[in-house]
């Protein structure tokens, strides 16, 4: 069985003090150098919206938006984001009200489980920045467009680093294209 | 640890055999969490390297080792002049891996080898001398070129792939200063030490890769194969860039991807076919040449006709879309 | 669609579409799982898994991870307590130095932190005494052996008549063998339970899908007094059927809780981890022999199964039940063999049974139906049963026909071309396929509800039950609503507590059929006693009444799906561009989670057919792709148009609501469409699953 010191420093757990900014609130800290973003908000922080489905970046459960930017949260490390400005799917509701995604979500019941859920969700919203800011993706026919459209294709392929188990897939589509055509 | 700038990144290095550059984390951590990498110090150089992509004096363009691939791949000088490359990082990974993983990181990810990844089996990239279990294990994912008896592992990089093809430079630092390195040198072949994925030393950092100022790139292409429609490593993938004139090909680069321990550049295809009509029956007899030195093992052999397949294919539409 | 229940007052709410009751907490991600639940003080569990599938643990040495700050013990078979029931050799752990299969527990690390079990866990030094496994599946071995009886009890082999004359004097015959690999659950939730010991009572914040079958169990275990042990199960991220049966974590779990007495026991499992010891499928391999008249009328049909189980603790998957009742026949056997082997224990995954063995089943049909030149539609039409030929009972309702004259509309099936390899466009070969889908309506025992008037309006509903994403939570309710002539924000529901009264597990799609019933029983009993103006405080309780009907019908759902698939020429890619699902399940109570169930289903379908497979290494007895990178489920970009819709259909005799249970279905035959499409684009049969690009390509 593999032996290793991997993650000590001079024999002892080496902890950091950290400041994050999650769904606008300060936030002070305390992590073992080793913790993840994920675990920095479900353990030591309570928010458990983002959720840890394999905690390899392989399912996207963990999905938050990092700096404007969405990423998985299970691979990076809270050290090393210091400072940053989190959202999660908790935070996106304004006075009570669901976000437009949300009920969108609600809707077109676009979970089953819902374990997925707030990570789609977030996601999602990532995605539609990045599609605003015009940036390709794997299904675009012409690499050079000035203008992404946001068809079916082009949102399913946007979504695959999302996993449903449940399969929600085809309710998904339908949800977050509702709020992307308006 | 944060280092203040690049030679102090290289230096810390230098000093701690146990320590690792950090950048997006995307494969590090993946790795840490299984006990596969072990450092005991991370530096993290996420904010040292540069995170631009420049136009170079010669007409080429600089891309920094920080540039997440996301931000790569959409930029627009990319997406115009080095298509493949766009098209690369777009087969790759997930939208949210490509935020956070970056150019340097991307080169240096290691293999996807199920028996790499389990620190229960034995794997002489992981542990030299503890012997291959993929050679008589399940090997559907691994190596048909270039492959030693200690190794049949598969570089996974779609990126690096298209820089091979695109005849990239790396550049890096290292204690006694800068060096270039054409991409097609720095990943090794296995061969008797599978546990050196580069030829880089342990302190050496990558900070950033020049694209030359080849006009022909513009037309480029990467195809990848994969199981499903997305979010998958590439069974086979070819990059590939064609100059074609009055129907002869002028120029060509080929690599390929999921067929061997480093991104493969076709070179013996691009000989066949350089000067020769941009035929499909060329472009067929191009692949077969350069196949036929392949060792397929138990689950692999189908990628021999997929990998000339898609060279085929790949050929075929830049050579009719230019 | 009926929006009116039988035996209810107003009926108005069973069949409206209305949002999920627990929608806006699962889009806020505020709706609590196993692990959510808030306990102080929390210490974290980290398992240690053998590394040798046969042998015993020889030493473990524990000292440097010990010495680590922040570890508070190591448990091991050496520490370990005295399960008080020791009988069950997959759930009794940690008792003595035993190996029965790779990936087994033998012992855990309880830690402050995560971080440190992991690290700790790491440092557990383990060696063994390794005897040579076996962990070879195939169907030639000569110790094959005969179960008792398959899993749900049904018999393990049937026989009507003499099949192998049939089959020898038959003008048309096939004889072909399938086979599909191991597969995981793998729901996005991994296993999880939170175990809180104090003072002799024990709290489990458990993520199954039943409360009640965990308590039992874990009381059975420990020696218990069941009433001193609590499952709470708000939300379940998924189970498809590893959460039915309980498994070896939640026993580790408890045993932590117990040594480490005090403080709250937290343990999920990492991806990593759930390949090795929470179930799977077993891999099947299939032989279907079908003899047919110069008419297509069956004479001969076989089907013999050869599956595994592992050598601790038998599961025999039901897998040729479905062909037992699918089709009229003359002759009929089926078989089931096992291998026992040195692995971890298979167990329920969706649809146990009916998944693999209509994919070989409605496969064979295809084959068949091309080699009796007929459509495989109307090969089917003239193979519709008049009776369930095993127990000679009428069917309590059957619309197979109606769904595949449905779908081939819905599909533009007519005027299809049958000629293999005809349609391309571009590179890629288009074909199109159809299969059946059967699933059986099952009856699980020992569910109660209790209805308490509140004084304001309102009626308090209690039952353990468990939502896993099937919409128990609104479906319950809607169904509660109409038992009492109340509108829905007047029903209470509370579910997934064994403080609750018992219900049976969420499995076998029979929540809706057993919970349902006793919540109309419940009311019937209530309005009995205490009218339609009851006092605050007026309560009734009633469970799952019999239902004498089972005894007079065969009940099951029935469905028909199509599928296009397109494979590429030069790469052997599968896509799947649109598929049509058509269901016979008797009503449906709210048709918006319906369509959830069935895309779930189909989906899983998808992607049985074209991705799931866990690779075993046998050299070593494990699971060695063992994450989501590797083991491959559909992403948003594998699945296109799916096209859903069912027929009516009044069943009155499945339970009062007219409900046919809907969770597994949809997994029922769709591979088997698939399969088909792509042999009718390609002219290549995959006989074995999953239909990967290394198959296709020449």
């Amino acid at each position: 069985m593999g032996q290793h010191n991997g993650w000590l420093r001079k024999g002892r757990i080496v902890d950091a003090e950290i400041t994050l900014r999650v769904d606008g609130a300060e936030r002070r800290l305390t992590v073992d150098t080793r913790t993840t973003l994920l675990d920095a908000l479900r353990e030591r922080l309570g928010i458990t919206s983002p959720k840890k489905g394999c905690d390899h970046g392989q399912c996207g459960a963990c999905t938050l938006l990092l700096d404007g930017r969405r990423v998985n949260s299970c691979l990076a490390l809270a050290v090393a984001y210091d400072g940053s400005e989190i959202i999660t799917a908790e935070g996106l509701a304004e006075n009570g009200q669901l976000h437009p995604l949300q009920r969108a979500f609600v809707e077109h019941d676009g979970y089953q489980c819902g374990y997925c859920t707030p990570g789609q969700i977030v996601s999602a919203l990532g995605m539609l920045d990045e599609a605003e800011a015009g940036w390709p993706s794997h299904v675009t026919e012409d690499l050079n467009v000035e203008e992404i459209v946001l068809d079916d294709e082009e949102i399913r392929e946007r979504m695959s680093g999302n996993l449903c188990r449940c399969a929600a897939y085809a309710n998904i589509v339908p949800a977050i294209r509702e709020v992307s055509d308006r | 640890m944060r280092a203040h700038d690049v030679e102090g990144a290289v230096a810390a290095l230098a000093e701690a055999p146990n320590a690792e550059f950090l950048a997006g984390g995307t494969n590090l951590v993946d790795l840490m969490k299984l006990g596969v990498e072990t450092p005991d110090v991370l530096v993290d150089v996420r904010r040292l390297t540069s995170d631009r992509v420049e136009d170079l004096e010669d007409g080429g363009l600089r891309v920094g080792a920080a540039v997440p691939n996301s931000v790569l791949a959409a930029d627009r000088k990319v997406r115009t002049r080095y298509p493949a490359l766009s098209q690369a990082l777009l087969a790759g990974a997930s939208g949210q891996l490509r935020n956070l993983a970056t150019t340097g990181g991307n080169l240096l990810q290691r293999t996807r080898c199920v028996y790499f990844y389990d620190t229960t089996t034995p794997c002489n990239k992981r542990e030299p001398g503890s012997g291959c279990s993929a050679i008589e294990g399940h090997n559907k994912n691994h190596a048909i070129l270039g492959s030693s008896e200690h190794c049949v592992a598969t570089h996974p990089s779609d990126m690096a792939v298209a820089m091979a093809a695109l005849d990239a430079f790396v550049n890096v630092l290292g204690p006694d200063g800068d060096r270039r390195i054409p991409i097609e040198d720095l990943h090794r072949l296995p061969g008797d030490e599978p546990q050196r994925d580069t030829i880089l030393e342990h302190c050496e950092l990558i900070t950033s890769v020049d694209l030359p100022p080849l006009r022909f790139l513009s037309n480029s292409k990467y195809r990848k194969v994969r199981e499903r429609a997305s979010y998958a490593f590439a069974l086979v993938s070819v990059a590939a860039a064609l100059d074609v004139e009055d129907g002869v090909v002028r120029d060509i680069r080929i690599a390929l991807g999921g067929v061997a321990h480093k991104p493969w550049r076709a070179t013996k295809a691009e000989e066949t076919l350089r000067g020769e009509p941009a035929s499909e029956e060329n472009f067929r007899a191009a692949a077969e040449i350069e196949l036929e030195d392949a060792e397929p093992l138990r689950d692999n052999a189908f990628k021999v006709p997929l990998a000339r397949n898609v060279m085929v294919r790949t050929l075929l539409e830049l050579s009719e879309e230019r | 669609m009926s929006t009116t229940a039988p035996g209810s007052a107003t009926g108005t709410v069973i069949g409206a579409p209305l949002d999920r009751i627990d929608g806006p907490q699962k889009v806020t991600g505020t709706a609590p799982y196993a692990y959510e639940h808030h306990v102080d003080n929390p210490l974290y569990l980290y398992p240690l898994h053998s590394d040798i599938a046969r042998g015993r643990v020889a030493r473990i040495d524990a000292g440097e991870a010990e010495a680590l700050p922040g570890v508070i013990a190591v448990i091991s078979h050496h520490n370990a307590p005295t399960l008080a029931d020791t009988r069950d050799r997959e759930l009794a752990i940690l008792q003595s130095d035993e190996i029965s299969f790779r990936g087994q527990y033998i012992g855990a690390v309880v830690a402050e932190t995560f971080e440190v079990a992991r690290h700790a866990a790491n440092l557990v030094s383990i060696s063994y005494d390794e005897d040579r496994h076996d962990a070879t599946f195939t169907p030639d071995r000569d110790d094959l052996y005969t179960p008792e009886q398959l899993n749900a009890g049904f018999p393990t082999d049937t026989e009507e008549g003499d099949v192998d004359r049939a089959f020898s004097s038959a003008a048309v015959t096939m004889d072909e063998t399938y086979t599909t690999p191991v597969e995981h659950n793998n729901p996005m939730e991994p296993h999880t339970s939170v175990a809180v010991w104090e003072a002799g009572d024990l709290t489990l914040y458990e993520s199954t899908q039943g409360t009640h079958s965990v308590r039992r169990l874990v009381a059975k275990l420990f020696g218990l007094d069941r009433e001193r042990v609590r499952v709470v199960t708000l939300h379940v991220g998924g189970g498809f059927g590893s959460k039915g049966l309980p498994h070896a974590n939640t026993v580790l779990a408890v045993i932590a809780a117990q040594v480490v007495e005090g403080r709250p026991i937290k343990f999920a499992l990492t991806r990593q981890q759930m390949f090795s010891c929470v179930g799977y499928r077993t891999p099947t391999v299939q032989r279907i022999r079908l003899g047919a008249d110069e008419n297509g009328r069956l004479t001969a049909t076989s089907h013999d199964v050869v599956e595994q189980t592992a050598k601790i603790k038998e599961f025999a998957e039901q897998t040729a039940y479905a062909t037992r009742t699918m089709y009229a026949t003359e002759t009929r056997r089926t078989t089931h063999r096992l291998a026992a082997l040195d692995v971890s224990v298979p167990s329920w995954m969706r649809a146990p049974g009916e998944a693999p063995g209509m994919y070989a089943l409605e496969s064979a049909m295809d084959e068949m139906a091309i080699k009796c030149n007929l459509d495989p539609i109307e090969f089917r039409i003239r193979n519709e049963p008049e009776l369930d030929a095993e127990t000679g009972l009428p069917y309590s309702s059957r619309n197979l026909v109606a769904c595949l004259r449905e779908g081939a509309e819905r599909f533009g099936w007519e005027g299809r071309d049958p000629t293999l390899r005809a349609r391309q466009e571009g590179r890629w070969l288009v074909g199109t396929g159809v299969a059946s889908g059967i699933y059986p309506v099952f009856r699980l025992p020992g569910s109660k509800v209790r209805i308490s008037y509140r004084g304001d309006g309102r009626y308090a509903m209690e039952i353990g039950a468990v939502d896993i994403g099937t919409g128990a939570w609104t479906a319950l309710t809607q169904i509660a609503a109409d038992a009492l002539g109340v509108g829905v924000e007047s029903i209470n529901l509370s579910i997934g507590d064994t403080d609750l009264p018992s219900a049976s597990v969420a499995g076998g799609s029979s929540g809706i059929t057993v919970w349902g019933s006793a919540i109309f029983e419940a009311a019937r009993a209530f309005r009995e006693r205490h009218g339609d103006d009851p006092a605050a405080g007026d309560t009734a309780e009633a469970g799952t009444p019999d239902n004498p009907d089972t005894e007079n019908y065969s009940m099951h759902a029935f469905a028909a799906y199509f599928a296009e698939a397109r494979v590429n020429e030069d790469t052997g890619e599968v896509r799947v561009p649109r598929m049509t699902g058509v269901f016979a399940v008797g009503n449906v109570i709210n048709p918006k989670m319906a369509r959830s169930q069935f895309i779930g289903g189909m989906t899983m379908g998808l992607s049985m057919a074209l991705h799931e497979e866990s690779l075993v290494d046998p050299r070593f007895g494990h699971v060695v792709n063992h994450d989501f990178a590797e083991y491959h489920i559909p992403t948003n970009a594998d699945v296109g148009e799916m096209d859903v819709t069912w027929v009516d259909e009044d069943d009155p005799h499945v339970n009062p609501m007219g409900t046919k249970g809907i969770g597994e279905i949809g997994i029922c035959g769709s591979p088997a469409a698939i399969a088909n499409a792509v042999y009718h684009a390609t002219g290549i049969r995959v006989r074995d699953l999953p239909i990967t690009p290394d198959k296709l390509i020449h």
